[in-house]
C-alpha cells in the first residue's frame, strides 16, 4: 500500500467548518517525457481522488498530468455526525489506495 | 545574455578573492529562511511536506527483517525515536573501520552489510532515501554537532579547501557564491548561505526527496565542473565540512525547498 497521510481533526462541534488534509505518494508521470534515448514514458497517473464521509460522498476530483507527484488535496466540510472518512484514489496501471480517518463530533 | 553584462558578471566573479570570509556564527540562515510563505507552510506542517512519506517508507523499513541475519533495524536499535535522536545532527562521523568519515547512508549500508548481511541500497534509491530520512526526522530540532569529533580535523580541512577551491568551466568555488554572494539572486532564486541543515530534502524541482549529495553534484554540474561519483571521499568531506559550518543549527530533516 503507498503512503498516505490524512489529517482530520479528532474531534469538532457538531456544525463546525472543518479543514481536511490529504497527501498521496505518487510519481505522477505526465506521459509527455522522454528518456535520454528517446523513448515516450509512459503516463502514470492518479486520475480520481473522493472522500467519503459515514459513507457520502462529500468530495470528488478529477486529476490531470498537470498535477505535480505526491498530490496534496485540501477541502472543508461541515462537522455533521461522529463517524468515518473514507478516502479513495485511483489511477493508471491499476493503482488503488484508501486511507480512514474517525472523528468524533460532540 | 547579451555580452556586456556576461562580461562584467565574468569581471566580477574574477574579482572575488579566492579565499573568501566566512559567514559570522550569528550571521548564518538556513536556507528556510529564504522561502517564499508558501513553501515554508508545506514544510511546516507534517501532513503536507511530502518528505514525510518518505519517513513513512522508512518507518516500515526500520521495522522489516532482512537479509540472512533477518534483522530488522529496530532488532539492535529499538525504538528510533530514543535510539536515533541527535545521530543525524553528527554525521558524517569517523568510521574506525574505514579510517575515515562516512556520511549517514553510508553508515546505513554498512549496518545493512555488517549486521543484516544484506545487500548495500544503491545511493537515491527509494528505500536509502526513505531510511535516511526516518533516521534524521528523529534528530529534528536537535542543533548539528558533526565534525567534534577531533579524528575529523583533517578531513573538515579538506572539504573546506574544496569548498574554497575553483572548479569547472565557470571557475568559480562554492564559497564564491555560498559564503560572498549569499544575499544576493541567481536567475532569480536565492542564492542562500548553502547550509546543509534539512537532508534529505524534498525539493520541489526534483520532485523527490534527494540527498545532500545529489543537491552538491547538481551544484559542481551548474559550475560545470566533472561532480565525483556518489559516495566518493570528496564529496563526504565536502558534506563534512557543511554540517561543521552548520554546528549549533538546529537540524529541519526533511526539509523542503524549492
Amino acid at each position: 500500500m503507498p503512503s498516505a497521510l490524512v489529517n482530520v481533526p479528532r474531534t469538532a462541534r457538531r456544525g463546525d467548518i472543518i479543514e481536511i488534509k490529504t497527501l498521496m505518494s505518487h510519481i505522477m508521470e505526465t506521459g509527455y517525457r522522454h528518456t535520454s534515448a528517446g523513448e515516450a514514458v509512459p503516463r502514470d497517473i492518479i486520475t480520481s481522488f473522493a472522500c467519503r464521509y459515514n459513507g457520502t460522498e462529500i468530495f470528488r476530483a478529477d486529476f490531470f498530468p498537470a498535477i505535480a507527484a505526491n498530490p496534496y488535496v485540501s477541502f472543508f466540510t461541515v462537522a455533521r455526525d461522529s463517524g468515518k472518512f473514507e478516502f479513495e484514489w485511483i489511477g493508471d496501471n491499476g493503482f488503488s489506495a484508501t486511507a480512514t480517518a474517525a472523528i468524533t463530533v460532540g | 545574455m547579451s555580452l556586456r553584462p556576461a562580461i562584467a558578471l565574468a569581471a566580477l566573479l574574477t574579482a572575488l578573492p579566492i579565499f573568501a570570509s566566512e559567514i559570522a556564527a550569528d550571521q548564518r540562515r538556513s536556507g528556510y529562511t529564504f522561502m517564499a510563505p508558501d513553501t515554508k507552510a508545506i514544510q511546516d506542517d507534517d501532513t503536507a511536506n511530502p518528505g514525510m512519506l518518505s519517513v513513512l517508507d522508512g518507518e516500515q523499513l526500520w521495522n522489516s527483517k532482512i537479509g540472512s541475519a533477518d534483522k530488522a533495524c529496530a532488532d539492535c536499535h529499538g525504538d528510533a525515536a530514543n535510539s536515533m535522536k541527535g545521530v543525524a545532527a553528527r554525521y558524517p562521523a569517523f568510521d574506525k573501520g574505514q579510517a575515515r568519515p562516512v556520511n549517514l547512508e553510508q553508515r546505513i549500508n554498512l549496518c545493512r552489510a555488517n549486521h543484516q548481511q544484506a545487500t548495500p541500497l544503491p545511493y537515491e534509491s527509494r528505500e536509502l532515501l526513505a531510511l535516511t530520512a526516518f533516521v534524521a526526522r528523529q534528530s529534528r530540532g536537535v542543533a548539528i554537532s558533526a565534525g567534534d569529533d577531533p579524528q575529523l580535523a583533517p578531513f573538515v580541512a579538506k572539504g573546506r579547501a574544496l569548498f574554497a577551491q575553483r572548479q569547472g568551466q565557470l571557475n568559480l568555488s562554492c564559497a564564491n557564491c555560498h559564503d560572498d554572494n549569499w544575499d544576493k539572486k541567481l536567475a532569480g532564486s536565492a542564492i542562500t548561505q548553502g547550509h546543509s541543515t534539512g537532508y534529505p530534502i524534498y525539493r520541489l524541482e526534483w520532485q523527490s526527496l534527494g540527498s545532500l549529495q545529489r543537491r552538491l553534484r547538481s551544484c559542481i554540474g551548474g559550475i560545470r565542473a566533472q561532480a565525483d561519483d556518489y559516495g566518493a571521499p570528496e564529496l563526504v568531506e565536502l558534506e563534512l565540512y557543511l554540517m561543521s559550518r552548520a554546528r549549533g543549527m538546529p537540524l529541519e530533516s526533511p526539509a523542503v525547498r524549492p
